[in-house]
């Protein structure tokens, strides 16, 4: 009996009419939590009932306050009939169970009904009293954080990384229960929102049980999917990294880049370490001699330090530092081997991160993938969701295995997703193989391994990129070279990841978004027949999406592809993939060859001048390229290291398929062409191929796009954000459906869409389109929907720029005397990025000059903007609010007044900008799907958002058909986010993810319906200018009262 | 390839300022991509005509959404469904709010009620704004209106305090609303010649001075009705022109005090009977409703025209009207000071602003 849940119902606001004879309302209030019900009194004939509850207390399981969402319900109390509901809030609790996160609830929500939408806003209060726990055998798992970030959170800092977590459970769906005949629409989507509530906590807490039996106390990159599967159930499954995590003391002290190693060492106590002698008595010299010995990587040997202190900092895996020098294998065998034995408890040494903490991750292998497709079946018992377990299982096993052929023991960037069509069932889980370093896996400290990895690693950058497989017993054929940065060890041409882009990497130029898109049409079939019909096509899509790639890559001229995704959809006669990457170049791999296009007949004088305009087309698409994405590796000493490559791609991409019989296939990607630059064009499927290669437009510019959180070569960011959620559905006319038609469509669907967006965000320019994330699906039989989550985060063209406009902020006066001084920061900046790149230094130079000499008129120009519109209007605003409560005659010599003070306030509005502003309506809430916000520190982690809405309508064409009600519906959505943010405290939601985003429309019935599910991390964040502006705010804000005081006497 | 649905929603809800004006401005989808096309978008974004009209259906539809807010404009700013900057939300009140310089001179001092709202189709032919937009301004002024109408207060502040207009607007709408009461004649041919402004500015001084609220402060509809007493009162101040030596004193008193002054001394010398009984007259009618209605029709007629074809230059007719009205202060039997400062004051500064061409 370990919590009392405490709720008071203060008020309303805004509620809809319900009794049309008064235009009032006579509103109550339920609040319902597990079986208790509570009910306010019933405020009469108000649109805003003022209900000032007193304290409902709940005396609940923590079991069950880990499960059950509080439900509160507002009804139109009807005395001859019965009452009517207005909507419902349901509140999940889960923040207030744990310590750090927040401690109260407190603010307006939106009063949500499935089928009017929001209606009114209503205050509530919830406060958790938790009593302490010693049973050991208790179902709860209280005080487990949970994040769906996938990196460690900002202000935190790893101990251990324990590994995978994953649970799934199951139920009936009550909109196919036989009930469902009866009952309204609004009580069957209420009885779903509901019970999909009920399950993700449940899931949640069996989540954190695990943990916990880890030994761990958080959940990072937390990823909870539903499966509708229609007659056959609900599933909701969820993955994560358990890990342990330790609060920062002082955030402050901790910067993103997580380099103060030092700082931390002092605060934590080396207690946990067994041996600390070992750091210096290790036997390092028999390690030191092998790794000699062992041929080509003479780098090797300035690492083996680290490495020994690795082995004496892993005494549980029961292999001495000894044994390993007797064994007296090479280098990376022996990292393996510890890692190995590291993992080796593990079922499924899986990550869901994509960022890591520095050191973490030793080497790359490649993407590892696999699908399986299912039949459903109706899942009989929901407390035994075995099935669906196995079917993961054997996913996850695969996923194992194709990573143990890239020589890696672990997966990172790993995730889980299905497509379903009817009663067929694609399962994909995909990941990026990785040796990892062990230490981070067990109980050792981190920093010890962080500073040595800072001190003695493999050179900067490229380590990462360095082949863990044996060069000799290659997985799969590809072409090797030594490492372009160091030139000790071998890397290959490409490299695919499902990661972030680390920290570290030394990337050349900038990256970009890449998209591959296919269509391919299947005959409609059933059952059995349809899976082995789908199982079919899967390979030669997977194939195919793969060479669309690569030559996007290439065009593009990079050589690298982080935040991979493939995503393949499944409809009734159809089949779509999508796979969307961010394409960069790596400074450790070698230079891309370029594509090279061959006729079939060459005899043909006609055909033959054809071709070569094409590879023209395309040379100069690469060369445009490599302008547009700054492109340039230093040409020098090419030669010494290796040779230059001959241009031949093999895959990093292993993958295979699946069907229901459990069949294993294989799919090598080298078989189907020895060499994919050469693009042979013998048909004119291959000529269409071609065209839309170079069909796709760059981003028009000022623009850049990727699709990982932070985008290669840009660090500028400035504060502005937009995040945003585009959906397009298309009709495809049923009479032309061939594949080439098909992927038309997709193609030009896609590509408008991204011209959209960059049109409506062109005010934002210089910008950059963040973790752009497509997500296709295929409602109906002629119906394809697109939906785009994505931020668009401003900087600045040079960061000159920046720092002469936070100095203007500053000091307004001192702008001119500062000028000289200011003209220095550009300078040295590009001196500072100089040295990589020996271009000649005077375009560069005479860039920034000339952006100087802008900055003036710039800094003018909005200036004025500033002080026109914008900023009287807000002052009026502010205006009116005070005059609202000194409402008085003679208001006219009032605002006279008015006017001319506003001069003089006008510099205080400035200064004040956005918060203070804020605060006179409804606050700020942030909404991003990175895991930080530029420009500001995040202090606090308030607990996980994941909501899930159904919004139904029988009147479609009333609100505005299909786009009218989706758009006022995600605006809903976003708003119900926010204020849940905003009641926990908060003033951002981080890592947001649109998980899902059903519609189902009947536009003959004039009804629509469609299901969203939302998560993320609710945070605090506190501006970096904010921090240093609170002085100089000080006296602007006392000043702003003698204002007002001065306008009200006159 | 036909779109089902599309649809852009920002965390941040993006306002396009110049679809905003042409949605407000009454243009249908199609026109206003036309427009925008015309604009010059295209070439300088590098957009096609399909992402422009995507783009603008977008915005029509989060208009369409924000309107109903926007008729109550507080709502937008407690509302949490969209997320709009607070100057944006100033800016897209004000805009709303904001209304066409012919059209209200079309209706201003009209009854706001059905009847004239069938007429909006013929103000929108005369004038060339959309239907849709006079629409709009008719709702605007009506919704004012119907808030406003029964308040106690400032009207300037209840409009405010209500729609969160800037003072400027406010004080327009105060006119609108203060005009439509009191249904003032304002289409007359001869009126023809007086904008919104000199409309307004004169209404602002008369409910100053001419309303309840000017005497009592917290009268219900203080700013809105003129104070009936007052009217009553203004039949007095006939004795002005009736009694024939007052007359005849206050019109030596003017010509000493201006004698060599005006440039007009003789006209004005020749005019002073007629000028000085068409203004006590007009203020003795103001009893009757259809006098008060006519009030800028007199005034124009009994003393802009007889100015106007003397040709009196303006700083003529303010040393006139400035010794007309202090001249009174000096005839003994005259006992309605009070009375005739409060009438005279404001007249005089109606007059002078109604004095152009």
């Amino acid at each position: 009996m370990p919590g009392k849940l405490k709720v008071k119902i203060v008020a309303g606001r805004h509620l809809p009419v319900m009794d049309r004879a008064s235009d009032l309302t006579d509103a109550f209030v339920e609040v319902k939590f597990g079986n208790t019900t509570f009910k306010t009194d019933v405020y009469l004939k108000s649109l805003n009932p003022q209900w000032n509850s007193e304290w409902f207390k709940f005396e609940v399981d923590d079991e069950d306050l880990q499960d059950e969402p509080l439900q509160i319900t507002v009804l139109d109390h009807d005395t001859y009939s019965a009452n009517d509901a207005i909507g419902k809030v349901y509140i999940d609790i889960d923040p207030l169970l744990y310590s750090e996160a927040a401690t109260v609830i407190s603010g307006w929500f939106p009063i949500y009904d499935t089928i009017h939408g929001i209606r009114g806003e209503i205050n509530v209060v919830v406060k958790v009293d938790l009593f302490n726990d010693l049973n050991r055998f208790r179902q709860s798992s209280c005080g487990v954080k949970f994040f769906c970030t996938t990196s460690i959170p900002k202000c935190y800092r790893a101990v251990i990384i324990h590994g995978f977590v994953e649970e799934l459970v199951v139920n009936e769906d009550p909109e196919y229960q036989w009930i469902d005949r009866i009952r309204t629409p609004r009580a069957s989507n209420e009885a779903r929102q509901r019970l999909i509530s009920l399950m993700s906590g449940e899931l949640q807490r069996k989540i954190g049980l695990k943990v916990l039996e880890m030994r761990g106390n958080a959940v990072v990159g937390y990823l909870q999917c539903f499966d509708l599967e229609g007659e056959s159930g609900l599933v909701v499954r969820a993955i994560g990294t358990a890990c342990t995590l330790d609060k920062l003391s002082s955030p402050a002290a901790f910067l993103p880049a997580c380099n103060s190693p030092s700082k931390e060492m002092k605060e934590i106590p080396f207690n946990e370490d067994p041996n600390p002698n070992t750091h210096s008595s290790g036997p390092s010299t028999p390690l030191k001699n092998q790794t000699y010995s062992f041929s080509p990587s003479k780098s090797y040997s300035r690492q083996s330090s680290s490495s020994d202190t690795d082995l004496s900092l892993t005494p549980k895996t029961g292999m001495g530092s000894g044994s390993a020098g007797k064994e007296g294998g090479p280098f990376k065998a022996l990292l393996r081997q510890q890692t190995q034995s590291a993992l080796e408890q593990r079922e499924f040494p899986f990550f869901t991160l994509t960022a890591f903490p520095p050191g973490f991750l030793v080497h790359v292998g490649g993407v590892v993938s696999a699908r399986s497709v299912k039949l459903l079946d109706r899942i009989h018992n929901p407390d035994e969701p075995e099935t669906r377990d196995a079917w993961w299982a054997e996913i996850r096993q695969e996923i194992k295995s194709h990573a143990k052929a890239l020589g890696c023991h672990a997966v990172v960037g790993y995730s889980e997703s299905t497509s379903i069509c009817e009663e067929v069932c694609i399962l994909s889980a995909s990941g990026t193989a990785a040796v990892l370093n062990p230490r981070f896996l067990q109980d050792g400290t981190v920093e010890g391994c962080l500073e040595q990895r800072l001190e003695e690693n493999l050179p900067a950058g490229c380590g990462f990129c360095h082949i863990p497989y044996d060069e000799l017993n290659m997985p799969f054929p590809a072409h090797l070279t030594y490492c372009y940065n160091c030139r000790k060890q071998k890397v290959p041409d490409v490299l695919f990841t499902t990661i972030d882009l680390p920290m570290d990497a030394a990337v050349i130029g900038k990256g970009c978004l890449i998209q591959a898109r296919l269509c391919r049409l299947k005959k409609k079939a059933q059952a059995e027949a349809n899976a082995t019909a789908i199982s079919n096509l899967l390979p030669f899509m997977e194939y195919e999406v793969h060479t669309q790639l690569m030559n996007k890559l290439k065009l593009k001229g990079m050589n690298a592809l982080f935040g991979l995704r493939i995503q393949i959809s499944v409809g009734e006669n159809m089949l779509m993939g999508l796979a969307s990457a961010t394409g960069v170049y790596l400074a450790a791999l070698p230079t891309p060859g370029g594509i090279q296009i061959a006729g079939k007949t060459p005899n043909d004088g006609s055909y033959e001048q054809h071709i070569s305009h094409m590879q023209k087309k395309i040379n100069d698409t690469i060369a445009k390229n490599k302008e547009l994405y700054e492109i340039n590796p230093p040409i020098c000493e090419e030669i010494i290291g290796s040779p230059i490559p001959e241009p031949r791609q093999r895959s990093r991409l292993l993958r295979s398929q699946s069907e229901s019989s459990d069949e294993v296939t294989e799919l090598d990607l080298s078989h189907g062409k020895k060499d994919a630059f050469v693009l042979e064009i013998d048909d004119t499927d291959a000529m269409e191929d071609v065209h839309s290669l170079l069909t796709d437009v760059p981003p028009p510019s000022g623009f850049y796009s990727c699709n990982t959180e932070i985008m290669p070569g840009i660090n500028n960011w400035t504060s502005e954000i937009q995040m945003f959620t585009s959906v397009r559905v298309i009709r495809l006319s049923s009479l032309n459906l061939t594949n080439q038609a098909l992927n038309k469509n997709f193609n030009d669907l896609c590509e408008n869409l991204l011209k959209s967006l960059y049109f409506k965000l062109r005010s934002m320019i210089p910008c950059c389109l963040c973790h752009v994330n497509f997500t296709v699906s295929l409602p109906e039989d002629e119906l394809i929907q697109v939906t785009v989550t994505a931020v668009a985060i401003t900087f600045d063209k040079n960061q000159a720029l920046q720092t002469t406009k936070t100095h203007a902020e500053k000091s307004l006066q001192r702008a001119s005397t500062d000028n000289e001084e200011l003209l220095q920061f550009p300078l040295e900046l590009c001196s500072d990025s100089l040295p990589s790149h020996p271009f000649p230094p005077a375009k560069e130079h005479l860039e920034s000059a000339s952006s100087n000499s802008g900055i003036p008129a710039a800094q003018r120009a909005t200036s004025v903007d500033y002080s026109s519109f914008a900023d009287r209007c807000s002052s009026w605003i502010e205006l009116i609010k005070l005059k609202a409560q000194t409402i008085r005659r003679g208001s006219i010599k009032t605002t006279v007044t008015v006017e001319k003070a506003s001069p003089v306030g006008e510099g205080n509005f400035r200064n004040r900008s956005s918060p203070p502003c804020a605060n006179s309506t409804v606050g700020v809430v942030k909404m991003t799907p990175l895991s930080f916000i530029p420009g500001a520190k995040i202090t606090k982690y308030l607990g996980i958002i994941n909501m899930f809405f159904i919004r139904e309508t029988t009147s479609l064409r009333e609100e505005g058909g299909v786009s009218g009600f989706l758009h006022a519906f995600i605006a809903e959505v976003f708003a119900m986010v926010r204020a849940h943010v905003a009641a926990l405290g908060g003033n951002a939601v981080v890592s947001y993810i649109m998980k899902q985003c059903v519609f189902m429309e009947n536009p003959n019935k004039n009804q629509a319906q469609c299901l969203i599910n939302v998560s993320g991390d609710a945070v605090v964040f506190v501006r970096e200018s904010e921090l240093e502006v609170v002085s100089t705010q000080q006296p602007a804000a006392t000043c702003q009262p003698s204002c007002t005081g001065g306008e009200v006497t006159t | 390839m036909t779109s089902e649905l599309d649809i852009f929603v920002g965390n941040t809800t993006l306002i396009d300022e110049d679809v905003y004006r042409l949605w407000l401005d009454g243009y249908s989808v199609s026109d206003a991509v036309a427009l925008r096309v015309r604009s010059g978008i295209l070439e300088q974004t590098g957009a096609t005509a399909a992402v422009l009209q995507s783009d603008t259906m977008d915005h029509y539809r989060t208009f369409q959404m924000l309107e109903r807010l926007l008729h109550a404009p507080p709502k937008l700013l407690h509302q949490l469904i969209f997320q709009i900057p607070p100057s944006r939300q100033a800016l897209l009140i004000e805009r709303y709010y904001a209304f066409d310089e012919a059209f209200v001179r079309e209706v201003l001092g009209k009854k706001l009620s059905k009847g004239t709202k069938k007429d909006l189709d013929d103000i929108s032919t005369k004038t060339g704004i959309t239907l849709k937009s006079c629409r709009r301004q008719f709702d605007n002024f009506k919704r004012v209106f119907k808030v406003v109408e029964e308040m106690r207060g400032s009207l300037v502040d209840n409009i405010q305090q209500h729609f969160l207009l800037s003072d400027r607007l406010a004080r327009d709408y105060a006119a609108i609303v203060f005009f439509a009461n009191n249904r003032f004649e304002t289409g007359k041919k001869k009126l023809q010649y007086l904008s919104f402004g000199d409309f307004a500015f004169c209404a602002e001084l008369m409910i100053q001075n001419w309303t309840l609220g000017a005497v009592d402060p917290q009268a219900d509809d203080m700013d809105m009705d003129l104070d009936k007493e007052f009217l009553q009162d203004l039949k007095e101040l006939k004795v002005l022109v009736a009694d024939k030596d007052l007359l005849d004193l206050h019109k030596s008193l003017v010509c000493t005090a201006l004698r060599g002054k005006l440039g007009v001394f003789s006209e004005m010398e020749a005019n002073f009977k007629n000028l000085s009984r068409g203004l006590v007259n007009v203020a003795a009618k103001l009893t009757h409703n259809k006098d008060v209605r006519d009030l800028f029709v007199d005034l124009v007629e009994k003393f802009v025209e007889p100015c106007r074809s003397d040709h009196w230059p303006l700083n003529d007719v303010r040393l006139f009207l400035n010794q007309y009205a202090a001249s009174v202060h000096s005839l003994d039997g005259f006992r309605h000071q009070a009375l005739w400062d409060r009438y005279m004051g404001t007249l005089r500064g109606c007059l002078l602003r109604l004095c152009h061409d």
